[in-house]
């Protein structure tokens, strides 16, 4: 099992410091750090106001930034990846660090304190910023995607419809061909906004039969792509897990970046659409429509759950080839 | 064709929509001779389901004949008659394997909208919201029967259109919360609500060896039609519901008890405020009430069958009653293609007449009208059968106004 092979395309690219995992969990920290800090400000605002040698007249202010505390905390634990949240805590660090700054001015303040408060403070930020730019890096530097299905097939089957990427089209919707060069090499051929193709030369990187493939674009394309799919026999003779990781890396500058809008906001969404399908493909044959999805999933692609029109089926891209050729060749009545 | 369609809550329209296509390879077109209101369209009438579009057709109970089918539909050919049940199945899923239907995997193309609303997905189902796929109805002139290869049943001619015509859903719904009461010889079955799905439940209960039943509701015409099925009534608007099941099974309670109501309960005039009010809010989008006194009715280690339909919240659940005494709670869409088969040769064997539910039979175009005379329980309204050709070929035929009221 070539699990370096592996790691190198799909294992962290993240620049040397945080994992994303650790950053994570760093956050989780900073999150009751966040709560524990808030509940003393709102509760106990004169011991704050006494340690942190600020006037002991900015209680209610104290009280406000104990609430903006908490607000940091709950959202750090209500998000799966606190992004938002940690660059809120950074915001309230400033806001800190400035009121800080303002209490020194004020006649009863404690200028040995308000500075130890401050040097405590700046620590934290530190932390604060060193953990959301590790979160925000994972999301800025490219589009990462994980889903998983489960299909009432062998791995051994699963695999065989996967390798065979001329079939890959077949249930990922912006694909539109993969042409298999041999050698574990191929060109793909993928939809882009306003009806552009983008193309590029992939190669498999790791191949072993029934568990997993592993593949990447080749060193000099315009765009940075990685995949790997994993098949796991479920219990009981239940199927096959389907796992599947996918990375597009923004390298090529203009084609690169549309390539990563081509996945719209929510990759993942777009993944699981694309396993939904796999598992339609392998199950029932092809790919299921409803009258409503015959132009999209998403949720603006919505049309009435009414039969579309002629007009409107020759354009609909989520037919299923077999039948799209029925309605683009001639049109048809019942 | 002419199709019925959802332009938002009480407003319908009967208008002029393209044909449906055949769009998979396993899909059949069926024109529709009889085509039903269910109890649950009232909750898409009301505006209590989300993810509708305007346009969208209604109507899930629906049969007639096979006019065209996919390359691979070879157990149809065209002229076949058909019941086409309401969950959408693909027969090749886990679910489906298992009899599972309306938890079939790969019928709901939105399935994502599902997965956000309830964590997991359910089967695709006709005229039934953007969240169950998106497919259009069967208030029309010809549906789109997706896996056509494993719903629609043949039915035999000697059958009339009304008595399979409910193969398609409130007979095996009604008959499905019976039987996850488990009835045993001896058991007495309490029912909550005594609409269409609630009298195949009463009669179901019966048939599967209940000894007795009690059925919960307060239109008068409704417990009439409960007790010619042969279940004592109790009145919710003259009785105390509890304090009177108490008191006719000696205080232990029903053995088993049917939610046959869902999620618009009526009830004494408080607790509904109450529920009503939450429900307006958007604090919770059901309103419990059956549900909750079916719990504290229900006997110890008894069975709770919840048939009728829910879609989001509920608030002030008795789950204390539910751990500390015991109960079992069962519930589900209606897998309707595992029943249609037994239920048609009960049908057959005359074992169960499932027209006497029917009150009213009107034109498609007077769809509007019905929705409006079934949500208000006028003129008696219990079950309306419309049909696309009701004018032309006149069987039996239509009064002045269109329709025919039958007691």
């Amino acid at each position: 099992m070539p699990v370096n092979e592996q790691r190198r395309v799909l294992g962290n690219r993240a620049k040397p410091g945080l994992s994303n995992n650790s950053a994570k969990r760093l956050a989780k920290g900073l999150g009751w750090f966040s709560v524990g800090l808030g509940l003393t400000e709102l509760l106990a605002p004169q011991a704050i106001a006494s340690i942190s040698g600020v006037s002991k007249r900015r209680t209610g202010l104290i009280r406000l930034y104990g609430l903006r505390e908490l607000a940091s905390g709950i959202a750090i634990f209500s998000q799966k990846k606190p992004t938002e949240a940690m660059w809120s805590r950074v915001a309230g660090d400033a806001l800190d660090l400035a009121s800080l700054g303002a209490a020194c001015t004020s006649p009863d303040a404690k200028v040995g304190r308000i500075t130890f408060a401050t040097v405590n403070v700046l620590a934290v930020t530190a932390l604060d910023v060193m953990c959301a730019m590790q979160l925000s890096n994972g999301t800025n530097r490219g589009i990462h995607a994980q889903g998983t299905c489960i299909v009432n097939s062998t791995p051994e089957e699963v695999y065989q419809f996967w390798r065979n990427f001329q079939n890959l089209p077949r249930f990922m919707r912006h694909v539109n061909s993969v042409e298999e060069l041999g050698d574990g090499r191929s060109h793909w051929k993928v939809k882009g906004p306003a009806g552009m193709e983008v193309e590029w030369d992939a190669t498999i990187v790791a191949d072993v039969p029934n568990e997993v493939i592993t593949w990447r674009t080749l060193e000099n394309s315009d765009v940075d792509h990685a995949g790997a799919v994993r098949f796991e026999r479920a219990t009981g003779g239940r199927g096959t897990i389907v796992k599947v990781n996918l990375e597009y890396l923004p390298v090529g500058g203009v084609i690169g970046a549309t390539v990563a809008k081509l996945f719209g906001e929510e990759p993942e969404q777009q993944l699981d659409d694309d396993l939904r399908r796999l598992k339609q493909v392998l199950e029932v044959g092809e790919v299921v429509v409803s009258d409503a999805t015959l132009l999209g999933t998403g949720y603006m692609k919505q049309r009435p759950g009414q039969p579309a029109g002629a007009k409107e089926l020759e354009s609909a891209e989520m037919l299923p080839s077999e039948t799209a050729t029925d309605y683009r060749s001639e049109g048809r009545t019942v | 064709m002419r199709a019925n369609c959802w332009y938002g809550k009480t407003s319908l329209s009967v208008e002029e929509v393209p044909d449906p296509q055949i769009l998979n390879q396993r899909d059949a077109i069926v024109k529709i001779s009889s085509t039903a209101i269910c109890g649950s369209d009232l909750h898409l009438y009301n505006g209590l389901i989300p993810t509708m579009q305007r346009g969208d057709i209604l109507g899930h109970e629906f049969m007639g004949e096979v006019v065209e089918v996919g390359r691979e539909v070879t157990n149809l050919k065209i002229g076949d008659r058909v019941v086409v049940p309401f969950p959408i199945a693909c027969g090749n899923c886990f679910f489906c394997k298992e009899e599972m239907f309306s938890l079939c995997e790969n019928s709901n193309p939105n399935a994502w909208m599902a997965e956000k609303m309830f964590g997991h997905a359910c089967a695709g189902l006709f005229g039934y919201s953007h969240l169950t796929g998106g497919y259009a109805g069967g208030q029309a002139e010809y549906a789109r029967v997706p896996f056509a290869d494993v719903g629609p049943i043949k039915v035999p001619n000697h059958l009339s259109d009304e008595q399979v015509l409910f193969l398609s859903d409130i007979f095996p719904t009604g008959y499905m919360g019976a039987e996850m009461c488990d009835i045993q010889p001896g058991d007495t079955i309490a029912i909550w609500g005594c609409g269409p799905v609630g009298q195949f439940s009463i009669r179901s209960a019966f048939l599967l060896g209940a000894e007795r039943v009690i059925a919960i509701d307060a239109v008068p015409e409704r417990l009439q039609m409960a007790e010619q099925g042969g279940a004592e009534t109790i009145n919710y608007e003259e009785q105390n519901v509890y304090e009177a099941l108490m008191e006719m099974t000696g205080g232990r309670g029903p053995d088993a008890c049917i939610d046959d109501v869902g999620m618009e309960a009526h009830g004494p005039a408080g607790i509904f405020a109450y529920d009503r009010v939450k429900q307006a809010m958007m604090l919770e989008t059901d309103r419990p009430h059956a549900l909750r006194e079916a719990i504290m009715c229900c006997r110890n280690g008894g069975t709770i069958s919840v048939i009728g339909v829910y879609g989001g919240f509920i608030d002030k659940f008795p789950i204390g009653s539910v751990m500390q005494r015991s109960l079992t709670i069962k519930t589900g869409q209606a897998h309707v293609q595992r029943y249609m088969r037994p239920l048609l040769e009960m049908i057959e064997n005359g074992d169960i007449d499932p027209t006497f539910v029917i009150t009213h039979r009107m034109s498609l175009d007077d769809a509007p009208r019905a929705y409006d005379m079934f949500k208000n329980k006028q003129d008696n309204c219990i079950k309306v059968v419309l049909k696309p050709d009701w004018k032309e070929n006149g069987n039996g035929a239509a009064k002045d106004d269109s329709y025919s009221v039958i007691h």
